[in-house]
């Protein structure tokens, strides 16, 4: 084994870089036409009319599709997916509408020429926790939505030290820098989709029946992705769109790429969280019981339950303990994933919570949280596979000089500015998907790997040769891997951070079978394919981490700034340490984001966010991403995979925001229980 | 965005005549801001007057600390000039504030004062707004604020003129050098913007038309002492919550002279009279610049809105205020 751990460059660094990386958009087709969609201008209701003439009659529009004219779809079971099939409108920026034209500015010109009016219905976008809500009937990849040990309301009752406290998180848009686009072009009734997608054959699976086809008569293709983030991990109605408009015009291929403001309303986001916050504890900070309740949104037209809750189930010890999750359904575009979905915005509450008792009872945070630590999963009983949580507390506790941190808050300073540090734990699940399987060819001499994986800049492109190399027992430069297309093997999503876990399984299992097969001399066109096996079931299976915060407030204005941020990461095996910092510091960077930045403003009024640019919206720049440290302590973990690794694409996101939210409290004595934390929310408190 | 004649006629005279003679035409400097329009539908001329080849790029030394910086003058080679760093640190340190480098380096002298608001209501075309369509609507009132002014609002428009340029340039008296049909005006910077009123269409006191051909700084010897202090919601590429540009000239621990303008706070670059006389004589410490503070924001109105409104600038404002007087004043004595 030696490529597994190497410090390799990105395999397709070069052609990204140079800009020949071809994307959706660019896939190489003839006579290219371009689909510009046209969106609903209210919440909620019903279209009366659309008047499509000044559009159709444009110079250059090829097609314009509106409910009264798409073809019917073959399943529309999914209603964010079911576009053009029904005059309801059930959140602003719902499709409408299709251009398709010779150019993307005559499409763009003449979607603003199709004139639509409504009978507008009465609309509810606000999330709030006295709206109707229920109980889904369950979260997110498959989390029951409640569970309950103990009495929590007893312990309450009965305990030295108790916390009770609200916290929220903001909606957020994933905002990946590539948009959603789309190449669709049909052929007779076999259709090619080149798609930014997290996922070729999921995407496939998803497309095929919606437009009454076998599997084997759609192909996707997709080589690069420019980010996703979880937003192109399912497809969004961008993709039938497009392969609507492009059967509507025979013999062209259609490109459809989402404006900027266009993916605020038709490509996901992460909900908005209310946290209800409970804890129960002995003088010495030892919790008798832990609660969350959590109260978040879904559409009408499509359920979406963020497994908020699901971390506080396994983070700490305690005898009580009690998750549940309610929806609101509103009018509003579908939630979907962001990266680290439930795990992300399910540690902030926690996290600024368990600052607070540590306040409360002048514990040292580090220690409170060790005292907490379980020696099982308190949710299910069973043994952890590895956890290290107290490992990287104390590793990042070192290189952070916490030893001599002063607990008061407020009452540093660095010339105008107030300094605080801060930290939080990070966790994110081990999730292996059921399915997966790889080829291996002996080609020219060297090995050949395909498997329908996807590489979002994550660095499948590098790492699975890595593993494919050591499973094979040979020099990474004699193997090839080829994905991110359905000629390959299936493959399951890139989502979950189970990319690693379930194809580099199968790629260990193909590997396998392949030497069984034809031993260490194969010939040219030998051939073996091995796929992913079950999960093992005895074993709780987590990652954990620690992030570390300095944070200056500054005394005048209370502007935030964070000059720096260190995680320290227990997550397995780490395959290529250059590809793992760069998925830690990302995340990092973007849970920096999060706390200080981003916050789709959704307008209730209207029922659309308002800041749908990245003028607006804003993520964290250079400026305010100064010092992003991220290491990771040996961890070796059987059970977890034949590689021993964790995924890491999202756990670094974890715990960032609640480490910032305990940072500024810590320079200025104000909780932000509220995210994202702006000036406005500590400039009563200042000096 | 429909398609448009572009011209780029070769002087000032026949631009302004293509533009006066054609109510649909407009002027393009770098384009930063009016490209963007196009995009999202708030603009749709018939024709396109590029007036980047025959703008003066030239800032010329008038004499006794003067400066006439040129229309076409680029962003960033106004703030790297070694005459403005040294007589007018103020601007320099606006313009650097404002954007990003690529875009300063597109960005025109006159263009910038004349970008318009970034609003979200505004630039979104499905939302009412009476800059954009008057007698629509307002739909910023009761909406998201907090880009919002706190001075000088009417019940038609709470916008914010985003551009830091211009409020140094509001500080430092500046001068508008104007081309329109009749010939060749001279308009006080600070009369350049309109605050909104009933007509929250006009930004500016320009006709349809009017040229800015340079825009001139007289000396001002006080603005050696300058500085421009930008809050914002991260710490680059982002608008003002709120700003100040300010000189002072301090002696004797008196405030003999001061020179202050807000931005992020109203319709137009606000010059803070109030707040200059408040301090005129005063002694040069904290109590006199809240003082001061406080004179010039006694009318200030906060606009309720999601995330709690804009109430949080009003502080905000006062405490930007105080922290740039007494670090300009620390550098003077
Ligand atoms: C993402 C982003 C962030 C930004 N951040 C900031 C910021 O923080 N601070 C800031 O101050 N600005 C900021 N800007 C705005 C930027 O400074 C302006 O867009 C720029 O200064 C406008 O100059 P321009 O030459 O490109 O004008 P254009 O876009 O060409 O024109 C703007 C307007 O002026 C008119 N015009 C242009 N030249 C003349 C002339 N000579 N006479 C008469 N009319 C004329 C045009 O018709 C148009 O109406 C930002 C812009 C963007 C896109
Ligand atoms: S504040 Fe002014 S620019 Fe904004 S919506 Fe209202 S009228 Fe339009």
């Amino acid at each position: 084994m030696t490529a597994i751990g190497t410090d390799l460059a990105r395999r397709d660094g070069t052609v990204k870089v140079t800009g020949t990386a071809t994307y959706a958009y660019e896939a190489p087709v003839e006579r290219p036409a371009y689909a510009h969609p046209v969106q609903a201008t209210i919440a909620r209701g019903r279209i009366r009319d659309i008047e499509i003439e000044d559009a159709e009659t444009l110079d250059g529009v090829l097609t314009v599709l509106t409910p009264d004219n798409a073809e019917r779809l073959a399943d529309t079971d999914d209603k964010e997916l079911a576009v053009l099939q029904s005059d309801e409108v059930a959140f602003r920026g719902q499709l409408v509408g299709v251009v398709v034209a010779e150019t993307s500015e005559v499409a763009r010109e003449a979607a603003g020429l199709v004139r639509v009016t409504y009978d507008e219905a009465e609309h509810d976008a606000e999330l709030a926790t006295e709206r109707g809500s229920y109980v889904p009937e369950q979260l997110n990849a498959g989390y029951p939505t409640e569970s309950a040990q103990g009495d929590v309301d007893a312990a309450m009752a009965s305990a030295e030290t108790t916390i009770e406290r609200t916290y929220t998180t903001a909606m957020y848009h994933n905002n990946p820098l590539e948009p959603h686009t789309t190449t669709a072009l049909w052929d007779g009734d076999s259709l090619t989709l080149w798609d930014s997608t997290q996922g070729v054959h999921p995407l496939r699976s998803t497309i095929a029946p919606i437009f009454g086809l076998d599997e084997e008569r759609v192909r996707v293709i997709c080589p690069y992705v420019g980010g996703g983030f979880g937003s192109k991990g399912t497809a969004h109605a961008n993709v039938t769109l497009a392969t609507l408009a492009a059967r509507a015009v025979p013999g062209r291929p259609v490109r459809l790429a989402l404006t900027r403001q266009q993916m605020f309303s038709l490509a996901g986001y992460r909900t908005p969280t209310i946290q209800r916050m409970r804890l129960a504890a002995d003088a010495d900070g030892r919790l008798s019981a832990i609660a969350i309740d959590v109260v978040e949104q879904t559409s009408r037209i499509k359920e979406y339950a963020e497994q908020t809750g699901t971390p506080t189930r396994i983070m700490y010890a305690a005898e009580n303990r009690s998750v549940t999750h309610r929806l609101v359904p509103l009018d509003v575009p579908v939630p979907s994933w962001m990266r680290a979905p439930g795990d992300c915005p399910g540690m902030f509450g926690p996290e600024v919570a368990m600052d607070e008792l540590a306040e409360r009872l002048g514990v040292d945070p580090i220690e409170l949280r060790i005292r907490n630590e379980p020696s099982v999963d308190p949710d299910t009983g069973k043994p952890f596979s590895s956890r290290n949580l107290v490992a990287c507390l104390l590793a990042g506790a070192d290189r952070f000089d916490w030893a001599d941190r002063d607990l008061r808050p407020g009452v540093r300073r660095s010339g105008d500015w107030l300094v605080g540090t801060g930290v939080a734990a990070s966790t994110y699940p081990v999730h292996r998907m059921p399915a997966s399987t790889a080829v291996i060819r002996r080609e020219a001499g060297r090995y050949v790997v395909e498997i329908g994986a996807a590489d979002l800049g994550t660095g499948t492109w590098t790492t699975l040769p890595q593993i494919a190399a050591d499973a094979l027992d040979v020099p990474v430069s004699d193997v090839e891997v080829r994905i991110g297309d359905t000629r390959y093997p299936m493959a399951s999503v890139a989502g979950g951070s189970s990319g690693m876990t379930t194809w580099g399984s199968a790629v260990v299992e193909a590997a396998r079978a392949f030497r069984d097969k034809f031993g260490q001399d194969p010939a040219d066109g030998d051939e073996a394919d091995g796929s992913v096996g079950p999960a093992d079931e005895d074993h709780a299976m987590h990652a954990f981490g620690a992030q570390f915060v300095e944070a200056h407030v500054h005394a005048d204005t209370g502007e935030l700034r964070v000059p720096r941020l260190l995680g320290v990461f227990a997550a397995g095996r780490i395959i290529n340490p250059r590809t793992a910092r760069s998925q830690f510091i990302g995340g990092m960077t973007m849970g920096l984001s999060m706390a200080l930045h981003e916050h789709s403003v959704l307008d209730p009024r209207t029922g659309h966010v308002v800041n749908h640019d990245l003028a607006e919206y804003h993520v964290s720049v250079n400026a305010d991403v100064t010092d992003v440290e991220a290491t990771w302590i040996d961890e070796h973990d059987p059970y977890v995979n034949a590689m021993g690794s964790k995924g890491i694409g999202e756990i670094g996101i974890v715990g960032t925001a609640a480490a910032v939210s305990n940072a500024v409290w810590h320079a200025t004595g104000v909780r932000v229980r509220d995210l994202p934390i702006t000036l406005d929310k500590v400039l009563a408190a200042l000096p | 965005m429909r398609p448009f004649t572009y011209q780029a006629p070769a002087d000032a005279a026949s631009a302004v005549r293509a533009v006066t003679r054609d109510p649909t035409a407009v002027f393009l400097g770098g384009g930063t801001n009016l490209v963007d329009h196009l995009k999202l539908g708030i603009l749709d001329p018939g024709l396109v007057v590029d007036v980047t080849g025959l703008a003066s790029v030239e800032i010329t030394d008038l004499g006794g600390g003067a400066l006439r910086v040129g229309a076409g003058v680029p962003n960033s080679d106004l703030a790297a000039d070694p005459l403005v760093r040294e007589r007018f640190p103020v601007l320099s340190q606006a313009l650097l504030a404002g954007a990003s480098g690529q875009l300063r380096n597109m960005a025109t002298t006159g263009g910038n004062p004349l970008q318009r608001t970034r609003c979200v209501y505004f630039q979104d075309v499905t939302t009412p707004c009476n800059k954009r369509e008057p007698g629509s609507g307002c739909s910023a009132i009761g909406g998201w604020t907090r880009n919002h002014a706190i001075l000088g609002a009417s019940a038609h428009c709470i916008a914010t003129h985003p551009s830091d340029l211009a409020v140094a340039l509001a500080a430092l008296d500046a001068e508008v050098r104007v081309l329109g049909q009749d010939g060749e005006r001279v308009i006080p910077f600070t009369d350049l913007h309109r605050l909104p009123g009933d007509h929250p269409e006009h930004d500016t006191v320009l006709g349809h038309g009017d040229l800015i051909t340079a825009i001139d700084l007289p000396a001002r010897p006080i603005a050696r002492r300058s500085a421009y202090r930008k809050v914002r919601d991260r710490a680059s590429y982002a608008f003002a919550l709120v700003s100040v540009a300010a000189a002072v000239e301090v002696d004797g621990g008196v405030v003999r002279d001061a020179r202050i303008a807000f931005g992020g706070v109203a319709h137009k670059p606000w010059r803070a009279y109030r707040a200059e006389e408040a301090l005129r004589g005063a002694t040069a410490a904290d109590d006199s610049y809240r003082a001061a503070a406080d004179a010039e924001l006694a009318d200030a109105v906060a606009q309720d809105g999601l995330d709690g409104g804009n109430a949080f600038k009003i502080p905000l404002l006062r405490r930007t205020l105080v922290a740039t007087l007494r670090d300009l004043a620390r550098e003077d004595a």
